[in-house]
């Protein structure tokens, strides 16, 4: 369902990505691991099409060229980021922002829009499931939240979407042990075989709760090893320095 | 970019329409004779002639004022006319079945079905073409409550001695140079009077509109709550589309006697001129209100419209233990200029006053808050609290802020907040990629930063403003 080949990025004339291939099939989740500085954020930057990179390669999803697509076309699509630093919008209800997302995505997947009533009644049992407080949903987005609460709040709303493609960068960096439980449980939950993931992360121990079906290592723009889980185990013991040394080599 | 600026240019004032009434109208410019003639139009006593008699030669010495930022060619007061009035097909409508049908179908164009906000909303709705009131609905079942609400000049022929008592005692002649304008050549407006101890049972609502061209516009309203009464009142306004400027020089005076309580709430939405900075309304007003002893005045504006908009709402808080409060929302856009904001005279004991401001500015628009907190000697224990934020759209908009403090008792404690800020691009793309256009991201934003002063509006007129404050900045993302 996703197809990328040849992926490069800059951004004010830096070059970030250095010609990434990844494929990743529905019901599938692959992870993307690597040191600081490999290019990780841009790549899921690149990939929701944030303003700002030059990119060359090609980016198919479903068959469809992705990077001609605007960042909403790619969201109302199934495209769904969870932010590494989610966003804070005062005065914005959070409830109302999750409704109007959400009936955006319905829109266009030929749906009538969820009354405030029957959304509301969908938004608890979800909140309820991932042990969310129901106050929640009157606050302005993520204003004031500590850093797990907007993690969970991230979680809640890739729930509400049903995202096919479900992209989370860096989402357990900064995360207590309980709130990585919480964010590991929620994917763990939106696992299906029409759904696919793309994990990036810094740290092994999110890959220890959801067992990926690939693990990737991205250094210096690209790919240099892929694996299945175990390969995650094994970077966990030795670190990154000798497989970046091996792949330089 | 490119194609920000071509919507923006695009940008249509969706209440442009002029409607062809039959009007009565006075020849241009201002003179003694043109007011003796407005008064004898109007039938009004000795007394009030020789009131706006005294304040057109007190006009006569002033110059206009230049301390605000606003900026325009000079107004030429001997070009536009005084005195314009739709030509009733009755005379004098009692009730609306009875208003011109033209004049109806122009308030059904704006959304104001009268006899549907009558019907429906139960609010009550005084409506004022040019210059003249054309409809006051709901007046039997305000009577019950011994509310009056009525025109302006009903209120002088029924009940003199209360517009007597208080015309010009928050807001004298003297007072400023539009002030003292209106006061020599006011057409008509409101008055709303609510006896002791009686809180008026529905919204009190105006609607404005400038309807015949080189047309000033030149209201009163005057609002009086006695000793423990409570009302809330909306005012809203819109314009035809024209290449000219008109001037629109109002006066509110709100007088909150002890325990009284008054909020009043503007949607102004006057044309704004096109999208070079040709045409618009000019929207020199003057608002103020004084309170009584544990009284209550509250301002809250949507300013959207208008070329210039002039006007400092302000409340004289006289009355111990009174309140003042002061929220207002102000969108320029295109080359539109706002200055505005609030003064609080503290004279009372434990005063309070608040301030929150919100501007927001797009394409070559100014916007400026300015913004008098007066602490007087006698007002020991007075609080005062401003927060006065501002919001950029785009790199050719400014912000200004002019607070000014002065405070001469020491137990006094006065706070003073302000930021500037542009639309976040981390915002408007964690929005987008939930799937929201670029356009509906921005008004989302812009709508949550104007949260706490939307919340101070009517319900109703919350949802109306949200809606005019996304007309108002279509196109304007960037």
């Amino acid at each position: 369902m996703l197809h990328i080949q040849g992926l490069t990025a800059s951004i004010a004339g830096t070059t970030i990505l250095r010609g990434l291939d990844l494929d990743i099939a529905p019901g599938e989740v692959h992870a993307v691991m690597g040191p600081n500085g490999a290019g990780k954020s841009t790549l899921s930057n690149v990939l929701t099409g944030r303003e700002g990179y030059e990119v060359g390669g090609t980016v198919t999803y479903d068959g469809n060229d992705l990077l001609a697509m605007s960042p909403e076309e790619r969201a109302v699509r199934g495209i769904f980021l969870a932010f590494q630093y989610p966003v804070e919008i005062p005065g914005v209800g959070n409830m109302y922002f999750l409704r109007t997302a959400l009936n955006a995505v319905r829109h266009e997947r030929g749906e009538d829009p969820l009354d405030a009533m029957t959304f509301l009644r969908v938004a608890k049992e979800q909140m309820a499931a991932l042990d969310i407080d129901p106050a929640f949903l009157s606050r302005s987005v993520n204003s004031g939240f500590s850093g797990g609460e907007k993690k969970r709040n991230e979680v809640l709303q890739m729930t509400m979407l049903e995202p096919r493609l479900a992209i989370l960068d860096e989402t357990d960096s900064g995360l207590d042990i309980d709130a990585l439980r919480v964010v590991a449980d929620g994917v763990s939950r939106l696992r299906s075989p029409d759904r696919s993931m793309l994990i990036i992360t810094h740290y092994p121990r999110l890959l220890d709760l959801v067992r990926p079906d690939r693990v990737h290592v991205l250094s210096a723009g690209r790919i240099i090893r892929s694996g299945d889980h175990t390969l995650a185990d094994e970077l966990e013991v030795d670190g990154y320095a000798s497989t970046v040394a091996a792949a330089a080599s | 970019m490119s194609d920000v600026v071509e919507e923006l240019v695009e940008r249509e004032y969706a209440f442009g329409f002029h409607t062809d009434l039959d009007t009565d109208i006075a020849p241009k410019g201002l003179s003694e004779d043109v007011v003796r003639l407005i008064s004898a139009k109007k039938d009004e006593p000795e007394w009030l002639l020789e009131w706006r008699l005294a304040a057109y030669r007190h006009f006569l010495t002033l110059d206009e004022p230049d301390w605000s930022s606003v900026q325009h060619p000079p107004i030429d007061y001997q070009d536009m006319h005084y005195w314009a009035a739709p030509k009733p097909k009755a005379p004098g409508p009692d009730s609306l079945d009875e208003v011109d049908p033209e004049v109806r179908a122009m308030f059904d164009k704006l959304g104001i079905s009268i006899a549907e906000q009558e019907r429906l909303s139960g609010v009550a709705v005084d409506a004022i073409i040019d210059s003249v009131s054309v409809a006051t609905t709901f007046k039997a079942r305000l009577a019950e409550s011994g509310v009056i609400f009525c025109s302006f000049s009903d209120a002088v022929r029924d009940h003199p001695e209360l517009v007597r008592r208080y015309l010009g005692s928050v807001v004298p002649y003297r007072d400023n140079f539009f002030a003292t304008l209106n006061s020599a050549v006011f057409s008509d407006g409101s008055f709303a009077y609510i006896p002791a101890g009686v809180t008026c049972p529905m919204e009190l609502s105006t609607y404005f509109r400038i309807n015949t061209a080189q047309t000033g516009q030149f209201e009163r309203t005057l609002i009086v709550a006695e000793d423990g009464a409570t009302v809330s009142y909306l005012e809203g306004c819109t314009a035809p589309m024209r290449d000219e400027n008109q001037l629109h020089a109002a006066v509110v005076e709100l007088v909150a006697l002890d325990d009284a309580s008054i909020k009043y709430s503007t949607v102004q939405n006057w044309y704004p001129g096109d999208a070079d900075g040709k045409g618009g309304i000019y929207n020199f007003v003057t608002k103020r209100g004084r309170c009584g002893d544990r009284a209550k005045i509250s301002w809250t504006q949507v300013e959207t419209g208008s070329a210039i908009t002039w006007k400092y709402p302000s409340v004289i808080l006289q009355g111990d233990d009174s309140v003042g409060e002061f929220y207002s929302v102000a969108v320029t856009a295109n080359h539109q200029q706002a200055d505005t904001g609030t003064k609080m005279i503290h004279i009372g004991r434990n005063t309070s006053s608040t301030i929150v401001s919100k501007g927001i500015s797009a394409g070559h628009a100014q916007n400026a808050y300015r913004g008098l907190v007066k602490v007087l000697r006698s007002a020991e224990g007075a609080r005062s609290h401003t927060q006065c934020d501002s919001l950029l759209l785009g790199s050719t908009c400014g912000a200004h802020t002019f607070p000014y403090i002065e405070v001469k008792n020491d137990t006094a404690q006065v706070e003073h907040e302000a930021s500037t800020t542009k639309v976040d691009e981390d915002q408007l793309f964690y929005c987008r990629q939930r799937g929201l256009s670029q356009e509906d991201a921005t008004s989302m934003i812009v709508n949550g930063f104007c949260r706490e002063v939307f919340d101070e509006l009517p319900m109703e007129f919350a949802v109306e403003a949200q809606a005019l404050l996304r007309v108002s900045l279509e196109g304007s993302v960037g």
